[in-house]
């Protein structure tokens, strides 16, 4: 299953919705690294894991267990890409 | 509980019969003896409470997320001990099912979900405690094989778990691991006269070059806390939040049973204002700490990102109110509160003992404080 630029920009989109409650920068690049910024606390990694598990219907398990997976939107967008496509 | 749908209602009246029958008698007896009887084990194997986080699949009993709270409540309620049982055992068992190979939960689930093995959470160290990530336990790359080595201090039921989920310091950083009890070069020492837990048979663990496959590895190198232990404490949380009301709750209710009873000044002691108001406290707080695990229940079900904190909060709460609660029956019951024929002195103890596992409440203050913060300047930059 391949994923449309439309929905790629919508999984960034809904990514920065939430990521916005946590980081304190309005204008977040796609390619900002949030985890070595310090932008964020201790809880993060979990709360992101159970966010891109519930908002885009995947399963995040082990192997798919590395910060390079969520240390950016883009990152982000392109594990749950990644994910969809394996189905 | 009016929240409950009749599924739920029919396991909470089974949990409380469970708790009623086999536990609440014998509770006193197994902190004065600092022992889990294994008959109490088996029949919390039996009915198939142990296997609470396991689905259907491996053999286990997993419901909802309120339902694992009613029986975390009904077993605070009875023994604060035997909840840290299905805590920790159940912080393991989750944590294999989310984070484990396949083969890992093949291997491990059915039997943790039978009670065949009990899984014990080995993080706290002699010198480490609420910060884990600076976990000192080193485990050293020996071919397709790891050498742990160095100590974890206050494992509950460390004396009869059959599996651990270690804590360790690798090249890369803190990582999980699934020891079997009996690997060459890990010894377990009970500890005993613990202020309060004292039938959760604790001890230390000592692990002298113990090898374990690389296989053994739970979840990626260097991600064993952020990951694997993080949600296994919050999983512990929650379990604590509702044992905590639970055992608030027994607290209230013995405090509403022997002051309808005891006289003082020639009228019971529920006539007593003094008493009345103590007893008004105990309620609203019992009740407030129970809407709060009702809605980290509910986010939960949901596997809403909220629920982390919202699980913390009232974790936070509920140990804090029950060991004020907790408190106050041991004043209502006066001399009585505090000698070996009456509960309350047991769970005053057990209470304090709430208040400092799954992160102490102190860490859990600056984590809700710090959402606090992110919150307003969320609201502020939104509008």
């Amino acid at each position: 299953m391949s994923t449309s630029s439309e929905s790629v920009q919508d999984i960034k989109t809904r990514t920065k919705d939430f990521l916005f409650r946590f980081v304190r920068k309005r204008n977040l690049a796609d390619s900002d690294d949030f985890f070595a910024s310090g932008m964020v606390n201790s809880l993060l990694a979990m709360q992101l894991v159970l966010f891109v598990e519930k908002e885009f219907g995947i399963k995040v398990q082990s192997e798919d267990l590395d910060l390079k997976n969520f240390r950016t939107v883009e990152a982000i967008s392109g594990f749950v890409e990644k994910k969809r496509a394996l189905g | 509980m009016r929240e409950l749908n009749q599924a739920q209602a029919a396991r909470y009246r089974e949990y409380r019969a469970f708790v009623n029958e086999l536990v609440t008698p014998r509770a006193d007896q197994m902190d004065a003896e600092q022992r889990t009887p294994e008959d109490i084990l088996e029949a919390l194997a039996n009915c198939g409470y142990l296997g609470g986080c396991i689905p259907a699949e491996y053999g286990g009993s997993a419901s909802d997320a309120l339902s694992y709270g009613l029986l975390c409540h009904e077993l605070g309620r009875g023994s604060a001990s035997l909840l840290s049982l299905l805590t920790v055992h159940g912080m393991v068992s989750a944590s294999i099912l989310k984070w484990g190979s396949d083969e890992q939960r093949a291997t491990y689930l059915p039997r943790l979900a039978r009670g065949e093995l009990i899984g014990a959470f080995a993080v706290s160290e002699p010198e480490v405690g609420s910060d884990a990530q600076l976990v000192g336990l080193r485990a050293v790359e020996h071919g397709n094989a790891f050498l742990l080595s160095g100590r974890k201090k206050w494992i509950s039921y460390a004396e009869l778990a059959g599996l651990f989920l270690v804590l360790a310091r690798t090249e890369a950083g803190p990582t999980a691991f699934l020891v079997e009890r009996n690997r060459p070069g890990l010894s377990c020492t009970p500890i005993r006269g613990m202020f309060g837990f004292r039938a959760a048979m604790l001890g230390e663990l000592k692990f002298d070059a113990c090898r374990v496959q690389s296989s053994s590895m739970l979840g990626r190198p260097g991600l064993g806390f952020s990951y694997v232990g993080s949600s296994a404490l919050d999983l512990g949380r929650f379990c604590i939040a509702w044992g905590a009301v639970g055992l608030a709750q027994e607290c209230l209710d013995l405090s509403l049973s022997y002051s309808s009873r005891r006289k003082q000044g020639g009228s019971e002691l529920a006539n007593h204002q003094l008493i009345q108001r103590l007893v008004a406290d105990m309620m609203t707080d019992v009740r407030a700490a129970r809407a709060l695990c009702l809605r980290a229940a509910e986010l939960r079900e949901e596997r809403d990102p909220d629920s982390i904190l919202e699980t913390s909060i009232a974790k936070y709460f509920s140990s804090k109110i029950a060991t004020r609660v907790a408190n106050d029956a041991v004043q209502i019951h006066g001399a009585n509160g505090v000698g070996p024929e009456f509960a309350t002195q047991r769970h005053f103890r057990d209470a304090r003992i709430l208040e400092i596992i799954e992160g102490s409440n102190e860490i859990q203050q600056t984590v809700i404080a710090k959402a606090g913060y992110q919150s307003l300047h969320f609201r502020e930059e939104s509008t």
